[in-house]
């Protein structure tokens, strides 16, 4: 029987070790001496306020956040729903507290956390098909996942005001 | 091979793949979502009303609903395994997770079947 899909096994964990670049401080002779076991003894620098995050670690980190954001939030959307449809009065409860600027300052930060799951979401299918999957093609892909949710973030804001 | 028991399929590939097929349903909704407040600058409530009342729409938003809690599901478990070293923790906030989830999906059918 032929498999409905046919996907290459390749591991998809990603540490964080592999995504930043890595100082040295042994010297190379203090390495050379170490022979078999360079790579356990290899220096790995967990400090994150030394470590340097290329855009793509940016971008991927910024898609979890705003992932786990938007899943916080399911109460308050779920809420504002039941608002909404529940009776004329509460809809117009509803729009009636939106107005408020910080009120919409909380909706714009939901709408901007969802623009950018959205986009960078859509770049992951994209990058399941095969697109953009190189190493410039993957730190392209990164700026321009930022900035077509800034287009679409400010668009929100202008909408929203 | 260490198996998984909380995740929700027992198998990484088809997570991974309801994962994608969930993201293309909620992708769709809120798409149409935007659209419709595009073309409806301001919403009465008699129109929003209307639109949750029809067959397609409700249908429409009982599968993104159930996208969500699926979707959500896997990525907050995938954040838990990675971040939440100690397995009690872990296997504590993944039980408070999942009872949320589920106390949230049957919120939002009462929400959307009362209209």
């Amino acid at each position: 029987m032929k498999p409905l899909l046919k996907v290459t096994p390749v591991p998809i964990q990603v540490t964080l070790g592999d995504l930043v670049e890595k100082k040295p401080s042994h010297s190379s002779s203090n390495i050379a001496k170490q022979g078999h076991n360079v790579n356990k003894k290899r220096p790995v620098n967990l400090d994150l306020r030394t470590i340097r995050f290329p855009l793509p670690a940016i971008t991927s980190i910024l898609h979890r956040i705003s992932g786990f954001l938007l899943f916080l939030l399911i109460p308050v959307l779920l809420w504002a729903l039941s608002a909404s449809l529940s009776s004329a009065d509460s809809f117009a409860a509803l729009k009636e507290c939106f107005s408020y600027p910080i009120a919409k300052f909380c909706v714009w930060v939901i709408l901007s956390a969802l623009a950018y799951h959205l986009v960078a979401g859509i770049r992951h299918l994209l990058m399941d098909c095969g697109w953009g999957e190189s190493l410039t093609g993957g730190r392209m892909g990164a700026k321009l996942i930022l900035i077509v949710s800034a287009i679409l973030i400010i668009a929100v804001g202008v909408w929203l005001w | 091979m260490v198996e998984s028991v909380s995740n929700l399929s027992r198998s990484g590939l088809r997570d991974w793949l309801l994962q994608r097929i969930t993201a293309v349903i909620l992708a769709a909704y809120v798409i149409f979502l935007a659209f419709y407040f595009m073309c409806h600058p301001h919403v009465e409530y008699n129109m929003w009303q209307d639109l949750f009342m029809s067959n397609s729409v409700r249908i429409f938003s009982l599968l993104a609903l159930m996208s969500l809690m699926v979707h959500a599901w896997i990525g907050v478990w995938t954040i838990a395994t990675d971040y939440i070293n100690c397995t009690i923790l872990r296997g504590l906030f993944e039980i408070i997770v999942a009872l949320a989830l589920i106390v949230c999906f049957i919120w939002g059918i009462t929400i959307l079947w009362s209209v």
